[in-house]
């Protein structure tokens, strides 16, 4: 018997490995669901699929009736249009600094000790500030993605330029580089497969944050409707909703993941990064 | 006037002592081998002409100038390993140092001067074996055909001293005997000054016109670092019979017994 450490599953069976979870745990809510329905039938708590299938066709497919609108789409709408600035803000901002902070000593030793003090502020906690300086709309909620995924960034690329090993930088002064040219041939370029990696990292706070601003204070999106629904415990609307957040997020990550691969070859087979 | 002088170099890091007046002088187109142990100061020797490190006291000239303080374009430099850019084709790699020549700003070429450039490019890695895998990465090339390209990529700027810290270290005998082959060409066919760091004494041997030795003459067990390296052979390597070479090997391992002894009783 071979130990277990070195038993690898074949190719089907990883697949139905993955998928079994899943399965188990949607065949435990359904009989739960059951159960409770049995007993109280206006529960709701867990709703049955046929519940949660009308809610999606009353949010998805029909007009609502006060707007007129179809209320996922737009809600997905305006929640990716925040979450797509606010990230890209933050990477533009992060690679910026991360890769002047890893070159350059002197911006390091003037903006390290700020960036390490910024990236220790709890975002949610400056969250009433935003909205006071910047009011109600879009900018509070971009401002508070950027400000709560920027320092992480940063760090992470700052750590990723100083990693690259110092025989390239000096390999390429004796190739007649100067500073800016070892910055933008040299140093830029290897940073941004990893500027790719941070931001597919910080999605997940990027979400947390977007959702918890739209909770506070807005009109529409995704956190918001969740937010709106729980008053009247409508499940059967919370639990699709977060389904599809769950599906956003992980369609992001994998285009950023194949998006890397495309531009940078090098650098996923170069140590077995997938 | 001598080609490159050293004048009483001495380097100290605090209170240890790694180089002991340095004084020596080379001249055009030698091609220095340097042997010695371990933290014998042959490295840190290599990197000061490399201009990373400084000396404490005395002075280190090329052409009766001091060495500058920081790496340029005078000296091309191969270390063991990280000396390609690993996000840039073989090809480009060697382009990479005519774009930095002709392109200040943004550091890359177009045009009628890029193909002037690729031209080059595509010569030099002819000159080192390499033009059929102008267009791979270097993690796709094996640890001999890395070499190359960084030898291509530093003969692109024609340095004035080639240096060489354990270039073929990593490779296996009989690659290395085919980078020794191509060493030696290029040298002839340059004249180019060759400073090599190796930890086989005899590559140092066969390679080169002269070898040093790097080594303690003065050892103190209870305080190691008391006392630095000083050049203790310096041979023409034409002139050498079988006893030099014995001599130096038995010197170096018995430095080195020194080393292991001395971490024995600390650790």
């Amino acid at each position: 018997m071979k130990r277990i450490i070195n038993i690898r599953p074949t190719n089907l069976s990883k697949y139905i490995l993955g998928v079994l979870p899943f399965v188990i745990l949607l065949i435990v809510y359904l009989i739960a669901s059951d159960v409770r329905l049995g007993i109280n039938p206006n529960d709701k708590l867990m709703p049955s699929l046929v519940k949660i299938g009308e809610a999606i066709q009353r949010m998805a497919f029909e007009p609502s009736k006060r707007t007129g609108e179809y209320l996922l789409w737009a809600d997905t709408v305006s929640s990716l249009q925040r979450l797509f600035i606010g990230v890209s803000l933050s990477a533009f901002i992060g690679l910026i600094v991360g890769v002047l902070n890893g070159s350059i000593p002197m911006v390091k030793a003037h903006l390290s000790p700020l960036s390490t003090v910024m990236s220790l502020i709890p975002p949610m906690a400056v969250l009433p500030i935003l909205f006071i300086v910047f009011g109600l709309g879009e900018l509070s909620k971009v401002m508070l993605i950027v400000i709560g995924i920027t320092p992480f960034i940063i760090r992470d690329l700052q750590n990723k330029a100083l990693e690259l090993p110092v025989e390239q930088l000096i390999k390429a002064q004796t190739l007649g580089a100067n500073s800016w040219q070892v910055i933008i041939r040299v140093i830029l370029p290897q940073v941004m497969p990893r500027l790719l990696e941070a931001v597919r990292l910080s999605l997940g706070a990027a979400w947390l944050f977007l959702i918890a601003a739209e909770a506070v204070a807005s009109q529409e999106g995704l956190g918001y409707r969740i937010f709106l629904v729980r008053r009247y415990l409508s499940m059967d609307i919370i639990l699709p909703y977060v389904v599809w957040i769950t599906l956003l997020a992980f369609m992001t990550d994998w285009l950023l993941r194949r998006v890397s691969m495309f531009f940078y070859p090098w650098f996923h087979t170069e140590v077995g990064r997938h | 006037m001598a080609f490159l002088e050293a004048k009483h170099v001495w380097k100290r890091y605090g209170d240890s002592v790694v180089l002991e007046n340095i004084n020596v002088s080379v001249e055009q187109g030698e091609f220095i081998t340097i042997v010695g142990t371990s933290g014998c100061g042959k490295t840190t020797f290599l990197r000061m002409l490399l201009g990373v490190e400084q000396a404490t006291s005395g002075e280190l000239l090329m052409e009766g100038h001091a060495i500058a303080t920081e790496p340029g374009a005078d000296r091309g430099i191969v270390f063991q390993k990280y000396s390609v850019f690993p996000h840039l084709t073989v090809l480009k790699n060697v382009v990479l140092a005519r774009e930095f020549e002709q392109a200040k700003l943004i550091g890359k070429l177009f045009g009628q001067a890029k193909k002037k450039a690729m031209q080059q490019a595509m010569d030099m890695l002819q000159l080192v074996g390499l033009e059929h895998a102008a267009n791979r990465y270097p993690h796709q090339l094996s640890g001999g055909m890395q070499q190359r390209l960084a030898i291509a990529q530093a003969l692109m700027k024609k340095p004035k001293i080639l240096l060489l810290d354990e270039p073929f270290g990593a490779l296996d005998p009989g690659i290395r005997a085919d980078m020794h082959v191509l060493i030696l060409d290029i040298w002839r066919k340059t004249k180019i000054n060759v400073f090599m760091i190796t930890h086989d004494l005899r590559e140092g041997f066969y390679l080169g016109t002269r070898l040093w030795v790097f080594d303690k003459v003065r050892n103190d067990p209870q305080q190691p670092d008391a006392y630095g390296s000083c050049i203790t052979y310096d041979i023409e390597v034409g002139q050498v019979d079988k006893t030099i070479y014995k001599m130096i090997d038995s010197d170096m391992s018995e430095t080195r017994k020194t080393q292991i002894l001395q971490e024995l009783s600390d650790g």
